[in-house]
């Protein structure tokens, strides 16, 4: 009778998921884990080898290597496996588009110039078959960002296994994205202007309106607030130290005025996304401390006359100039965000040492993004966001995760795709 | 006989005029036939033949005679012309003088897909029908800038369309009418790849959808003149009948020339080629067309290069053109490739003879930039008996200059058409060019006139500073203004003087006062003599540098073009994908192209032995879906386009080929894109770097096509823009191809049955494919569509060879593997469009577990160069083992092309394309050192790090060419910044 009830639930598990397709949050960690003999790379640029990771009520405890008691603990043998802090995803559009060409599942680019008053994170979407992809990658942590306008919006930060984006949010309203202005323009080939790109004439008014946004919410944040001006209200948290402000820009040009910008503006906390001619750069950035957000470096030199592996190895010009960086998204296509890991891998292919590499996508981005404090690394008393490869997780030969926790809970490493992989392997088997 | 000969001429000469038999109102009749001699003139009656102290007798507007011993009729006037050079007027032959820009076809909010036109051809872009000659008229102004510029005969044409029609051959003279000026109102046919555009029909919307509508016009044409269309066609019979005329095609740049010359090839036409002034990059090949070219002159401007941002945008490519095309004329001529010059390109005629000399400074010979602006015309039009030089019974078109045409002090006095004089600069003008002492009461200036005779600048100094002057010189009358000394104020200086004696000029002035006076100035002689030896020094070729071309002739091009090599590999880890496996601290010899041997301790006399401890040696990487290298992707003009081919638009400069190498890649099928049901046949390359778009091409791969299904052929993705082209469903793609298998079975059965037919390009490329000798890779994503072609295919008895894309091939594998169908997918994409919603990154893993030949391919340009990445994806999903996976790259895409007997392992006898890591090949790590095609060393890791610092130094040197040209006060052109042209499947 238990079996076939057992049975029962089963085939209704199996019916639910299929037809709803999201995996069910898993449930808060009740017990101690004790993840036993794997290598643990902490994130900051350690290894420990023949590890003993602990972790209770949803935060680590101990990360030591040898021998720690785990007596009254789960355990986790992962003898010749390897231990990793989730990886962070910065600049996605996860939960927000569905399918980029499909007009209906796409939230991400609000209309207006100036509206950090808008919020990405309300359209978080934890049902979101993209997001689920991210999990049996190891991206277990991401930060979702509105894309339109001059000022996007707000994002916001969320860890992705959760029933709504109130229990998915990490870090609510992160910070502000702003798109600097481009110092080209496209020739209007219609009017029979070659239709390349050329000096951008409004770059200094664009410029300017920004300032006097700027300037304009600061004076109305001074007086009595009335009446109430929704986008200057949302500014708030760039001038108290609560919100960064995200500049979106990859010229040399762009970079150089975009930091004096904010400085004039006296906005501290500031990270430039994209940065892909940050190289041309490094010393300013350098004396600012800026920290940069570059590109996946997936992606093609700027122009025929560049080195094929400019995109590749830029992370590691910027590391030895002793710039902060870490990995994101930006304009590649949202499915793509799973493959992280493989961005920060061709890092560490093209110069980097690998744990720097690793740091790329964990505690470099934990601390750009605002939230070292509780996530990025393997250390005690942190979030026990992490995650157990077979091996190299850099590498899409060994990136095969076994088990993933967030905050504690193991979390299911299933998706949509793998219930199709099984169910279709399994036609094949008996047909 | 002579007097016969001379009657002849004379009667010529009234059949020129060809009004005498027009009633005269005005008056009573008034012809007049005398003769006009011009004498002791250097005589240049063709570019090859001078005669001194020669004359030249013309009567009627044609040249009676010429020669030392001319012998004068008394009804003669005799011009003198001691000194002076007498040239045969230019010919421009690509013009479009005096015809009517046609009218564009208004916008609208749907795409036109059928003809505007009725009883003629099907398409409205071809227009042989048309004639430069109606709607052409005289434009006196325009003929005037020609004239100036040295022209007196132009072949004009209706500059619209892809086949265009006749042109006319004009004479430049304002005297007379067109009864006289039309030489000829048949003398050539033009044709281009542009469309019309007085029609907006889609077709064709590609360079290669132009290329083989040419192509299939012909052949419609050929049927058509048998007698064989029902209908009638005026285009088709215009085509007919142009047929004997030179064919004149616009290319514009030396890979269009290639291209364009081999479509004549095929329809047995040798085309005349316009150029496009780059064909020194590939001379050789241009060379191999035996065409003869019309060369535009249009030298591009040095860059602004003062604001160091904008200046890293420009390309080593573009800073090249620059330097280098200015040789261009002289590479053709050192190469005796024939070809003529053209005002085409330039924004007005004035800006011809500057180019031209600065042609001959980068080392044209001046009698080969002669010829290319008369014989070589002439020749081309099959008109050298009447224009292009001065033979006697030619046209009387000349020039009469001050010297030798080319020598940049030589002021072109007249430009005679049809024995007609039209004065540029007058022969009695007194050059006063030069340095003088200017002294007017008591003050001593220093006047310098120089610039052309007709357009003079003056410079006039006192002490240190230049005042602000203008000169003017009218009949012999000079007049001079500049400031006065004292520049808090706004007064002149206002000089007057009738030129008696260019040594010593005299004249009144009126002061700033209002005060006249009188003013001396008198030529200093010695500066003078010192300014023309500078200027000799500057002419010499030592001065001019120009930068070596290389192959591609941009960043990291070769210098030479690479040769095979005997290379020894020694001690690698070698992927075999045979039956050997993997195999470790093994040797690898290439030989002559190929995979020589293959073990332990190999040695070989005269080869390079490359230490390979601890690197990996695999064959190299094959892409079964890429667009890199194309000029163009898809034909979207219709829902079928199995008349095109991406083998005609081929482009080998495209720097992604270098990148490919980079990763490792050394074949690459360039497939049409999606945006019809039947696109385009494919071309299947080996990206040899440097080689020409021709030697690119895998001579040994069968032919293929591309079909596609899904989205993009019912265009749900285009808007609301395109809603009428059938398919717009699934339900529809099937239908599509049931017709179009349906009527290509008929025709072959009519070609089978020995009756006429039409030869259709189209229909041709389907019995290829049902004949089984044309290979199907087709775009595919949902179950539904992949069953329905499989069972479409069944239905007319052929197979389909691969899905690529082939995202939902999962849940079809036992059908695929029935119908023996291969598949080529992506590792991991899915999310971008509703019809991958189902798309798995197991897919892969699971067609292979079923037996299917699995391949990964890129569609993607950036992904290309990552192939042995996404290669490793298939063991992270779905577990595939590390060889298996790696042949999913490598040999199974070389199944799938069936190019498997050549490449896509490393074994003995197989072509030795082949990649040396310095890592696991699929691992995260792994760079690609050297990747060789066919023994060739295409790729070296050593190489491109020298080729970057090569590129920087001179880069950095042609910049401060660059601003050294500003500075000297030469036009710049503004900074644009180009963005790499990618294409994908849907690119339009």
């Amino acid at each position: 009778m238990k079996h076939i009830n057992i049975y029962i639930l089963f085939i209704a598990l199996l019916i639910s998921t299929s037809s709803f397709a999201q995996q069910t949050p898993g449930s808060k960690q009740t017990k101690a884990i004790a993840i036993v003999g794997a290598t643990a790379h902490i994130g900051n640029g350690q290894i420990i080898e023949n590890s003993v990771v602990v972790f209770e009520n949803g935060k680590i405890t101990s990360v030591n290597s040898g021998n720690t008691n785990t007596s009254g603990m789960t355990v986790i043998e992962a003898k010749g496996k390897h231990v990793y802090p989730g990886f962070i995803a910065a600049n996605t559009a996860l939960g927000l588009v569905e399918v980029d060409a499909v007009r209906a599942t796409d939230d991400q680019n609000e209309v207006g110039d100036m509206i950090p008053h808008v919020r990405s994170l309300i359209a978080y979407n934890t049902e979101s078959k993209v997001v689920e992809s991210m999990r049996p990658n190891g991206i277990l942590m991401a930060q979702v960002s509105p894309k339109g306008g001059r000022i996007s919006g707000t994002s916001s930060i969320v860890q992705l296994d959760a029933w709504n984006w109130e229990d998915a949010s990490i870090k609510t309203d992160d910070g502000i994205h702003l798109n600097w202005p481009s110092s080209f323009s496209r020739g209007r080939w219609w009017l029979g202007e070659p239709a390349g790109l050329k000096p951008n004439k409004e770059y200094a008014n664009q410029i300017n309106e920004v300032t006097n946004f700027i300037t304009g919410s600061k004076t109305y944040l001074k007086g009595d607030k009335k009446p109430k001006h929704l986008p200057f209200e949302a500014m708030q948290g760039l001038y108290n130290g609560s919100q960064k402000l995200f500049i979106h820009v990859n010229d040399e040009k762009g970079i150089t005025d975009a930091v004096h910008f904010a400085k004039e503006n006296n906005i501290d906390q500031m990270v430039i996304v994209g940065g892909a001619e940050a190289y041309k750069v490094t010393t300013l950035l350098k004396q600012h401390n800026i920290p940069v957000l570059i590109n996946a470096p997936h992606s093609l030199p700027a122009n025929e006359d560049q080195d094929y592996d400019m995109p590749f190895k830029l992370a590691k010009q910027l590391h030895d100039a002793g710039i902060l960086i870490g990995i994101q998204l930006g304009n590649r296509e949202n499915f793509q965000t799973r493959n992280l890991p493989f961005y920060a891998g061709t890092c560490a292919a093209y110069g980097m040492e690998k744990e720097d590499a690793l740091k790329l996508i964990t505690s470099n981005t934990a601390k750009i993004l605002g939230i070292d404090s509780f996530v990025g690394t393997l250390e005690a008393g942190k979030d026990a966001t992490l995650f157990i490869s077979e091996g190299d997780a850099l590498d899409m030969r060994t990136n095969i995760l076994t088990e993933a926790f967030i905050q504690g809970r193991q979390i299911s490493l299933e998706s949509h795709q793998t219930e199709l992989w099984k169910r279709y392997s399994e036609k094949y088997k008996n047909p | 006989m002579k007097q016969l000969m001379t009657l002849f001429l004379v009667m010529c000469g009234i059949s020129l005029m060809a009004q005498d038999y027009f009633p005269k109102n005005d008056g009573v009749k008034a012809e007049s036939h005398n003769y006009q001699a011009f004498t002791n003139a250097t005589l240049h009656i063709s570019p090859t033949e001078t005669i001194k102290n020669a004359t030249l007798l013309i009567r009627d507007g044609k040249v009676i005679n010429s020669g030392k011993k001319v012998s004068i009729p008394e009804n003669t006037t005799v011009t003198d012309l001691d000194g002076k050079h007498i040239y045969p007027s230019f010919v421009d032959i690509y013009s479009n003088f005096g015809v009517k820009k046609p009218k564009r076809a208004e916008s609208s909010n749907s795409p036109q897909y059928d003809a505007s036109r009725e009883g003629y051809y099907w398409n409205d872009h071809i227009r042989p029908e048309q004639n430069a000659i109606e709607g052409y008229a005289f434009d006196a102004k325009t003929a005037s800038d020609i004239r100036e510029a040295g022209f007196g005969v132009v072949n004009t044409h209706i500059a619209d369309g892809i086949i265009r029609g006749t042109g006319s051959l004009i004479a430049l003279s304002p005297s007379g009418t067109d009864a006289s000026r039309i030489l000829s109102d048949r003398s050539a046919q033009y044709l281009s790849t542009s469309k019309s555009i007085t029609s907006r029909q889609s077709y064709p919307g590609s360079l290669m959808g132009a290329m083989a509508l040419i192509r299939q016009v012909s052949y419609d044409a050929e049927w058509y003149a048998k007698g064989l269309s029902k209908t009638k066609d005026r285009s088709l019979e215009a085509y007919n009948n142009n047929k004997s005329l030179v064919q004149i095609i616009e290319a514009g740049s030396k890979l269009n020339d290639l291209r364009l010359d081999k479509v004549g090839n095929d329809i047995n036409t040798q085309y005349v080629i316009v150029g496009g002034g780059d064909e020194y990059e590939a001379i050789q090949d241009i060379k191999a067309t035996n065409a003869t070219f019309i060369i535009p002159i249009n030298f591009p401007d040095a860059f602004d290069m003062e604001d160091p941002i904008m200046a890293n945008t420009v390309t080593l490519g573009d800073l090249r053109q620059w330097n280098q095309k200015p040789s261009n004329p002289a590479v053709l001529s050192k190469n005796d490739v024939p070809f003529a010059f053209t005002l085409h390109d330039l924004k007005k005629p004035s800006e011809f003879m500057p180019n031209l000399l600065k042609a001959i400074e980068y080392g044209l010979d001046e009698t080969a930039a002669l010829a290319a602006l008369t014989t070589v015309p002439a020749r081309i039009l099959g008109k050298s008996e009447e224009i292009g030089s001065l033979k006697n019974g030619s046209y009387a078109n000349f020039l009469i200059t001050s010297g030798a045409i080319f020598d940049k002090e030589t002021t072109v006095y007249e430009n005679w058409v049809l024995g007609n004089k039209h004065e540029i600069v007058s022969m009695n003008t007194k050059d006063i060019r030069g340095d003088y002492e200017l002294k007017i009461a008591g003050a001593t200036y220093d006047l310098n006139i120089s610039g052309e005779l007709s357009k003079l600048k003056s410079t006039v100094k006192t002490d240190a500073q230049t005042l602000g002057s203008k000169i003017a010189m009218t009949d012999d009358w000079m007049s001079l203004t500049f400031s006065s000394v004292d520049t808090t104020k706004q007064d002149f200086v206002r000089l007057s003087s009738k030129i008696t004696n260019i040594e010593n000029l005299n004249g009144s002035v009126i002061l700033p006062n209002g005060k006249e006076t009188t003013f001396n100035a008198k030529k200093s002689a010695s500066k003078d003599d010192k300014k023309s030896e500078d200027k000799k020094d500057v002419k010499s070729d030592s001065d001019v540098k120009i930068f070596p071309v290389t192959y591609p002739n941009k960043a990291y091009g070769f210098t030479e073009k690479p040769k095979q090599q005997t290379i020894l590999f020694k001690n690698a880890t070698v992927w075999t994908n045979e039956d050997d496996g993997i195999l470790k601290n093994t040797d690898v010899l290439v030989k002559d192209g190929k995979i020589a041997q293959i073990g332990k301790n190999l040695s070989a006399r005269n080869a390079t032995e490359i230490d390979a401890t601890g690197k990996h040696i695999t064959a190299g990487v094959i892409d079964e879906h890429s667009h890199i290298a194309a000029s163009a992707v898809n034909e979207s003009g219709q829902n079928s386009s199995a008349e095109v081919t991406l083998e005609d638009v081929v482009n080998s400069d495209d720097i992604n080929i270098y990148r490919n190498l980079a990763g490792g890649v050394t074949t690459i099928q360039i497939l049409h894109g999606s945006a019809n049901p039947i696109g385009g046949r494919s071309a299947i390359i080996k990206p040899r770097w440097g080689e020409s778009a021709q030697n690119l091409i895998f001579a040994e791969a069968p032919k293929t096509i591309k079909f596609a299904l899904g989205e993009n052929v019912k265009q749900s993705n285009w808007g609301s823009y395109a809603l009428t082209r059938f398919p717009q469903t699934r339900m529809g793609v099937e239908q599509v191809y049931t017709d179009y298998f349906t009527r290509a079975k008929a025709y072959d059965a009519l070609k089978k049955s020995g009756q006429p037919y039409r030869r259709d390009m189209e229909l041709e490329t389907l019995v290829e494919i049902m004949n089984n000798e044309r290979f199907i890779t087709c775009h595919s994503y949902v179950q539904s569509e992949i069953n329905m072609l499989m069972a479409v295919a069944d239905a007319f008895d052929f197979k389909i060879n691969t899905f690529t894309h082939i995202l939902e091939g999962y849940k079809v594998a036992d059908k695929m593997k029935a119908h023996g169908v291969g598949a080529s997918t992506f590792s991991d994409w899915w999310a971008y469009k509703y019809e991958v919603n189902d798309a798995i990154p197991y897919n892969a893993a699971i067609l292979h577990n079923q037996g299917i030949v699995t391949a990964i391919n890129s569609d993607d340009a950036e992904m290309s160069r990552r192939l042995n990445q996404e290669a490793a994806k298939t063991m992270k999903y779905g577990g595939v083992s590390e060889e298996e996976a790696w042949k999913m790259v490598t040999l199974n895409p070389a199944k799938l092309l069936h190019i498997d007997d050549r490449v896509g392992s490393i074994k003995v006898g197989k072509d030795a394309d082949m990649v040396l890591w310095n890592d696991h090949p699929m691992s995260i790590y792994a760079k690609a050192e050297k990747t060789l095609i066919e023994g060739t060393v295409y790729f070296d890791l050593d190489r491109d790090l020298q080729a970057r610092e090569a590129i920087k130094q001179e880069k950095n040197e042609l910049t401060t060419m660059m601003l050294q040209a500003k500075n000297k006060g030469l036009k710049t052109q503004p900074i644009v910044k180009k963005e790499d042209k990618l294409f994908h499947c849907d690119t339009i």
